[in-house]
C-alpha cells in the first residue's frame, strides 16, 4: 500500500523542552492511524508539525514523497483540539464561509447529511452543544474533500452516546478511503477505530503496530478478579497476589489451571470476573504510570 | 490575493458585528447620547461681555476701543475676521483706518453692539454678513465623532483579532488556505465599512435635530473620515499583531485611546495648551482626523487647505500597516 505521510528524525524544542524527540514513522494509505499517548506526550506538536502549523526544529515530514509545504492546505483536512468558531455565524454561514477558501468543495448537501448536520443548520454557533461543535468542526475539515483527515482528540469532553456517534462518523469517512490521522488518549477508541496506532510518551515512540498485534505481543496472560475476602491472606502471600480495592488481582496465562486451583482452596467463585488485557494495561506495562494522569 | 476569500471574511465579520445588537447599539446610542448631553450643557450662550474683532488693533485709535464690557480683538485679515463674525465668535468687525464695519444680520448681539458702535462714530461704511451661529455642539461634533470612531476602530480591530487568536480562530483559518494578507485586509475592510456607515447614521440622524453648522463639502469630510478610520484601524491592527492576552491588549488598546481622547482635541482646542502637549498631540492620529475634519465644518477647508493633516494620516497609516504585518502572527505570543 502506498505511503501517504512519512515523518523523518522529527524534533521539536521549546525553550528547554524537548516536545518531540527525534521520532520517524510512516502511515499507508486508508488506513486510521491512531497517535496515542498521555496528556503531554507530544501528540498534538507531532501532529501541527504534519499539517504544516508549527515547524518542526530537526527532521522533516514528506507527503506523496514530497516535503510538505503551502499547497498542502488545499488537500488536508483538520479537526483542532480546542477551537472556537466565529460567533452570530449560523451553522450553514459557517460552512459557506469556508467553502469560499477552497477551489474544490463537496456539495453542502452530502456534508450535511455525512456529518449529521440537518437538525441545527440555522443555530447560531454559540448556541451548539459539544457534540454538534465537533460534527461541524469535522465538517469543516472534510469541506474541501481531503486525502487525509487529521483529528486531534476528536472525542474528548463527549458523552459516551455522543463518542459513540462520532466513532460511527469517523467510520463512514474511512469507508471513503480517506487517510484518518487521530490522536487521542482513549484506548477504546483506538481500539474501535485504528488500523495502526503508534504510542508516545515524553516525546519518544514507545511502541508501534496494529492494536491487536502489540496486545499479543506485549500479553500472554489474563487478569482474574475475585473479592479479596473470598481468599485467605496466606493464600495472596503464597502466589504473590495483588489487592486492589478490595479485589485480588490475579495474572495468569492458564485460566482453567488457575480457577482449578482456587477450587481445590475451597474459594467461593461468587463475583469472578476475567479480563483480557487492553491497550490501557499495555500502557501501564510500557510506561509505569496510568496513561490519564 | 484571491478575492472570493477577502470577500467571504469581510462579510462574515459584517455579519458578526451587526448580529451582535449590544455592540451595535453601543456604537449607535454612545455618541448621539453625548451629543445631546453636550449640547444641553451648553444650550447657554455663557458670555458674559461682547466681542468685537478690530483689524490692525495696535494702529486703531478710537473712543468706542474705551467702551466697557467689550473685548477686542486684533485681526490681521479681513477674511478670517469675517469668518468669525459670521459664526458669531465675534459680534462686530471695525477696520479703523479703512472707516469700515462688519455687521451679521442674523445675530441679535451684533444689532446691539452696532447701535453702541454708531452712537460714536459715525460715516463709517457698512458692510452685512450674515452667518448662522457656531454653537458649541457643532464645534464638538468631529470631536465625539472622531472619538467613537477611535474607540471602534482600535478596539474593533485590536481586541476582535486577539480574541481571535486566543480561542483558536485565527489558528483553524490559517489551517486553510486563506492568507494573512486576505485575513488582516479583510478584517480592515470590514471596519472601515462599519465606522464609516455607523458615523455617516449619527451625524445624518443627529443633523435632523441640530441642523449642524457645515461650510465645506461633504465629500472632503468623508474622505478625512476615511483616512482618519484608516489610520486608527492600522494602529489597532499594530497593536494586536503579536499578543494572546486580552488583559494585556485591553492595556494596551487604552494606553492608545486616552491621550487621543484627552488630548487630540476632542473637548477643547489646543491652542491655548503648552507647547510640548501639542507636539504629543502631533503623534496622534485623531488629532489630524479631528482638526481637519472641523476646518472643513467650520471653516469652509477644501482637501487642498488641510493637506498638511491628509498627509500625515497617510504616512501614518502606511507605517502602522507595514509594522502591523511585519509583526502579525496568527498564533505566537511573544
Amino acid at each position: 500500500m502506498q505511503e501517504v505521510i512519512r515523518v523523518e528524525n522529527l524534533t521539536k524544542s521549546y525553550k528547554d523542552v524537548i516536545a518531540v524527540d527525534n521520532i520517524n514513522f510512516a502511515i499507508k494509505k486508508g488506513h486510521c492511524f491512531g497517535l496515542l499517548g498521555p496528556n503531554g506526550a507530544g501528540k498534538t506538536t507531532t501532529i501541527e508539525i504534519m499539517e504544516g502549523i508549527i515547524k518542526a526544529s530537526k527532521g522533516q515530514v514528506y507527503y506523496y514523497d514530497k516535503p510538505i509545504d503551502e499547497s498542502m492546505s488545499q488537500q488536508i483536512g483538520i479537526q483542532f483540539q480546542h477551537t472556537a468558531l466565529q460567533d452570530f455565524l449560523t451553522v450553514k454561514e459557517t460552512l459557506k464561509l469556508f467553502t469560499s477558501f477552497y477551489q474544490h468543495t463537496v456539495p453542502h448537501d452530502e456534508l450535511i447529511e455525512l456529518c449529521d448536520l440537518s437538525e441545527f443548520l440555522n443555530r447560531d454557533n454559540r448556541l451548539l452543544s459539544g457534540g454538534q461543535r465537533q460534527r461541524l468542526l469535522l465538517a469543516l475539515a472534510l469541506i474541501n474533500d481531503p486525502d487525509i483527515v487529521f483529528l486531534d482528540e476528536p472525542t474528548t469532553g463527549l458523552d459516551p452516546q455522543a463518542r459513540r456517534n462520532f466513532w460511527q462518523l469517523i467510520k463512514n469517512i474511512k469507508a471513503r478511503d480517506k487517510t484518518v490521522i487521530l490522536t487521542t488518549h482513549y484506548m477504546d477508541e483506538a481500539q474501535q477505530l485504528c488500523d495502526d496506532v503508534l504510542i508516545m510518551d515524553h516525546g519518544q515512540v514507545i511502541a508501534r503496530g496494529t492494536p491487536r498485534q502489540l496486545l499479543k505481543e506485549h500479553f500472554n496472560e489474563v487478569f482474574i478478579y475475585l473479592p479479596a475476602e473470598q481468599i485467605p491472606n496466606a493464600l495472596c502471600t503464597k502466589f504473590n497476589w495483588q489487592v486492589h480495592e478490595q479485589q485480588v488481582e490475579i495474572i495468569t496465562t492458564d485460566v482453567e489451571a488457575t480457577i482449578a486451583l482456587l477450587l481445590a482452596e475451597n474459594v467461593s467463585l461468587t463475583g469472578l470476573h476475567v479480563k483480557s488485557p487492553n491497550l490501557d494495561d499495555l500502557f501501564l506495562k510500557l510506561t509505569g504510570h496510568s496513561l490519564r494522569d | 490575493m484571491n478575492f472570493s476569500r477577502f470577500f467571504a471574511v469581510f462579510k462574515a465579520r459584517n455579519i458578526e458585528f451587526f448580529r451582535d445588537r449590544s455592540s451595535l447599539g453601543w456604537n449607535l446610542i454612545f455618541p448621539v447620547l453625548m451629543l445631546v448631553g453636550l449640547s444641553f450643557v451648553f444650550s447657554g450662550d455663557g458670555r458674559a461681555i461682547y466681542k468685537v474683532g478690530v483689524i490692525d488693533l495696535a494702529q486703531s485709535k478710537s473712543s468706542f476701543l474705551e467702551t466697557k464690557y467689550m473685548s477686542f480683538i486684533d485681526y490681521q485679515e479681513v477674511a478670517l475676521a469675517t469668518v468669525k463674525l459670521e459664526q458669531h465668535s465675534i459680534d462686530l468687525l471695525v477696520d479703523f483706518n479703512a472707516k469700515k464695519y462688519w455687521v451679521n444680520q442674523g445675530a441679535p448681539n451684533s444689532y446691539l453692539v452696532e447701535k453702541i458702535f454708531l452712537s460714536d462714530n459715525s460715516n463709517y461704511q457698512r458692510i452685512e454678513t450674515q452667518g448662522k451661529k457656531i454653537r458649541y455642539v457643532d464645534w464638538v461634533l468631529p470631536g465625539i465623532l472622531g472619538m467613537n470612531m477611535m474607540f471602534s476602530c482600535l478596539f474593533g480591530v485590536g481586541y476582535v483579532i486577539v480574541r481571535y487568536r486566543k480561542n483558536a480562530v485565527l489558528k483553524r483559518l490559517k489551517a486553510t488556505p486563506l492568507s494573512a494578507f486576505e485575513f488582516v485586509s479583510a478584517q480592515l475592510f470590514s471596519r472601515l465599512f462599519i465606522v464609516i456607515f455607523l458615523s455617516s447614521v449619527v451625524y445624518i440622524g443627529c443633523n435632523l435635530f441640530f441642523d449642524f453648522y457645515m461650510l465645506g463639502s461633504y465629500f472632503d469630510l468623508l474622505i478625512v473620515a476615511i483616512l482618519g478610520a484608516f489610520s486608527l484601524i492600522t494602529l489597532g491592527l499594530l497593536v494586536a499583531s503579536r499578543s494572546k492576552s486580552e488583559e494585556l491588549i485591553g492595556g494596551l488598546l487604552n494606553l492608545s485611546s486616552w491621550p487621543m481622547m484627552l488630548l487630540s482635541g476632542v473637548w477643547f482646542s489646543l491652542e491655548g495648551a503648552p507647547n510640548a502637549v501639542k507636539v504629543f498631540a502631533e503623534f496622534l492620529p485623531l488629532t489630524h482626523l479631528v482638526a481637519g475634519a472641523r476646518k472643513i465644518i467650520t471653516e469652509g477647508a477644501t482637501l487642498a487647505d488641510i493637506s498638511y493633516h491628509v498627509s500625515i494620516l497617510m504616512l501614518m497609516s502606511t507605517v502602522f500597516l507595514a509594522l502591523g504585518a511585519y509583526f502579525f502572527s496568527w498564533n505566537t505570543d511573544r
